[in-house]
């Protein structure tokens, strides 16, 4: 199979993800400016890790065909 | 920033985990080099969407983002000319009107264009300089990213440089071009996703663009401009006095946007080089439009941190301050630092970190693989050994690699000695580069445009460049490095001015000595010209593509979709 720049992405994006969420939740929470009390290592872990199963799905459609 | 910054195990440990993402797509890549061509070309098979991204991230270097954060704030909003005008449309350009010759006379590189279209001296002039200058320029940067990173982190220089400039050179060594290109697309996603929370953060905290626009006013009228010479981008071009860059909207269009901006992305290898990588003519002219869209979005990414980082400084109770140089100025430079310090807790700070290293290291990966492919094909082969094997010119690639990495570690080190030295070579290549849009427009538009004309005014051209700027001064400057060293017989309002103006100039220049020179040499035959020259090539048809995938409709939506954003902020 050719190689899909979209799965290195998107296993990145998981990982960085998934550290920025697990960091967000058990680390003690720090009042961030500008933030409005929200997690935010947590909420854009979540993101990240969205985009990267995004990127990991795309590159498997692509894969079947 | 008074202190550095304390990383914790998460911001570590995202770092570690680019690092080895980087190296492994290099080994990936590396199973897919079996010759020279794989190794320079990437083998020609790169999707379209892949080469649109690597062309962008490729410009996008660390000091593209620090700069431009600097010139945001500065500036403000009209450091977007540098994107609406400056950028987009030679973007569009390109990929229309240029990439046919480029990709379709299957050239390896840009000087090598020049050899097919004019002559072996051309080709010479251009790659020589280009093969000095990229190499000189990855040294620059990575003495302003190990600086950074010192200020920043607490990092020893010289283990960044080294650290960084190793990873770049493992993995080009390995996969070549291949492995650029794709860690450049990885690295364009990790910079959008570290820089983009800054600028929500930063926005939410300073009151939304109505906060912004309030705490902009007060920077500007302190200055002694209109209210809102800080967020309109045109409004304030009239005359130079009206706006902090001093610069009035002709020498902003003609300078920037013409000459400049189409010297530059119509005809650096650097970028031109991720194009000619595409799987298909259709794929190598829509990969400049593909990252023109990007690039039209970038203003808010990059420019956004320093308008936002001034506004704040407005108000004591924000906390933010720009640190101030030894003369008593404020170093912009550090913009992003003081935001990434300001806004980012541990975790987004190690993700902040990697995308300023990521940018860093794209940025280089663009400069050591035009490096390698100019040194090896324009002028290892021609000039000194020529009729090897491919084996021995894909090796060669990678020695090349090598020698670029550490030879732009020597021009760290010579930054950090000897600024002066380095800003002379800088201006130096500025006079070079100026005139070349001319030599190229003439060279695919006008048959009858020879090789001694070319020549002729590419010589011609670097020299009136250089003539101005000994002849002008910016205004508040002393005679020297910043012109003036013939003898000033002008004045500029600022140094942009100046620059736009030597820019026009010398492309002037160069167009007429290389029209007078042509007409006056012997034409070249025109069975010599197919393929090279607008004229005497068959039109392209993509019978395979939709309406849809035409480069000239995505062109003109490209076009269009910026002349919107430039009414939106006018």
């Amino acid at each position: 199979m050719k190689f899909d720049i979209r799965v290195p992405i998107g296993l990145l994006f998981v990982a960085i993800g998934a550290m920025l969420l697990c960091h967000g939740l058990f680390a003690p929470h720090v009042d961030v400016r500008g933030a409005n009390g929200h997690n935010v290592n947590a909420w854009w872990g979540a993101l990240m890790a969205a985009f990267g199963f995004a990127m990991l799905a795309l590159a498997r459609r692509a894969g079947r065909r | 920033m008074d202190t550095v910054l304390e990383l914790e195990l998460v911001d570590w440990s995202i770092l570690v985990v680019y690092f080895a993402f980087v190296l492994g797509i290099g080994v990936m890549a590396k199973r897919g080099i079996h010759d020279s061509n794989d190794y320079f070309l990437s083998g020609r098979t790169i999707p379209a969407w892949v080469a649109g991204l690597a062309f962008l991230a490729a410009n996008l270097g660390a000091q593209e983002v620090i700069g431009m954060a600097a010139s945001g704030a500065k500036y403000g909003m009209a450091t977007s000319h540098f994107y609406w005008v400056g950028a987009v449309p030679a973007m569009v350009f390109l990929a229309i009107y240029m990439m046919p010759f480029y990709y379709g006379s299957r050239v390896r590189s840009v000087p090598e264009y020049l050899r097919l279209r004019f002559d072996e001296k051309t080709r010479g002039f251009n790659a020589v300089s280009f093969a000095v200058m990229t190499v000189m320029s990855s040294g620059i940067s990575m003495y302003a990213m190990g600086l950074l990173l010192s200020l920043l982190v607490g990092w020893d220089i010289d283990v960044s440089m080294w650290v960084c400039a190793g990873i770049v050179l493992a993995y080009v060594t390995l996969g070549g071009l291949t492995s650029a290109i794709h860690n450049e697309v990885l690295q364009f996603f990790l910079i959008v996703f570290g820089f983009a929370p800054l600028v929500i953060l930063g926005l939410n905290d300073i009151g939304g663009w109505d906060g912004l626009t309030a705490g902009l006013a007060t920077v500007a009228t302190s200055q002694g401009y209109e209210a809102g010479t800080w967020t309109e981008s045109w409004r304030h071009l009239g005359s130079a006095a009206a706006n902090p860059m001093g610069v009035e909207w002709f020498g902003m269009v003609m300078g920037l946007g013409f000459v400049l901006s189409f010297g530059y992305w119509c005809t650096d290898f650097l970028l031109v080089q991720r194009a000619m990588a595409a799987e298909s003519m259709s794929a190598a002219r829509r990969a400049p439009i593909i990252g023109s869209v990007p690039k039209m979005l970038f203003p808010f990414l990059v420019i956004l941190p320093g308008m936002i980082a001034v506004a704040a400084t407005q108000d004591p109770a924000s906390g933010i301050s720009i640190p101030v140089n030894p003369d008593g100025s404020q170093n912009f430079n550090l913009v992003i630092p003081v935001m990434l310090d300001h806004y980012f807790p541990n975790g987004l700070l190690g993700l902040g970190l990697t995308a300023l290293i990521a940018s860093f290291m794209s940025g280089m990966a663009g400069n050591v693989t035009a490096f390698n492919t100019v040194w090896t094909n324009d002028i290892y082969q021609p000039y000194i050994r020529s009729g090897a094997g491919d084996r021995h010119y894909l090796w060669m690639g990678r020695a090349a690699t090598v020698a670029g990495v550490l030879l732009a570690l020597a021009a760290a080190y010579l930054v950090s000695a000897f600024n002066n030295i380095m800003d002379v070579l800088q201006m130096v290549f500025a006079f070079v580069n100026a005139p070349l849009f001319a030599t190229f427009l003439l060279g695919m538009f006008w048959k009858r445009a020879t090789g001694h004309g070319a020549f002729a005014g590419l010589v011609a051209g670097t020299l009136a460049a250089a003539a101005h700027h000994g002849l002008t001064l910016p205004a508040r400057a002393l005679p020297g490095i910043k012109g003036g060293w013939i003898d000033v017989v002008s004045h500029y309002p600022s140094e942009m001015a100046q620059n736009f103006w030597t820019a026009i100039i010398a492309w002037t220049a160069c167009f007429a000595v290389t029209v007078g020179v042509s007409l006056l040499t012997t034409a070249p035959e025109p069975a010599r010209l197919k393929g090279l020259v607008y004229s005497m090539t068959p039109r392209i048809d993509d019978p395979a593509t939709g309406w849809h995938a035409r480069p000239e409709v995505l062109g003109a939506l490209a076009i269009a979709a910026v002349v919107v954003l430039n009414i939106l902020f006018w």
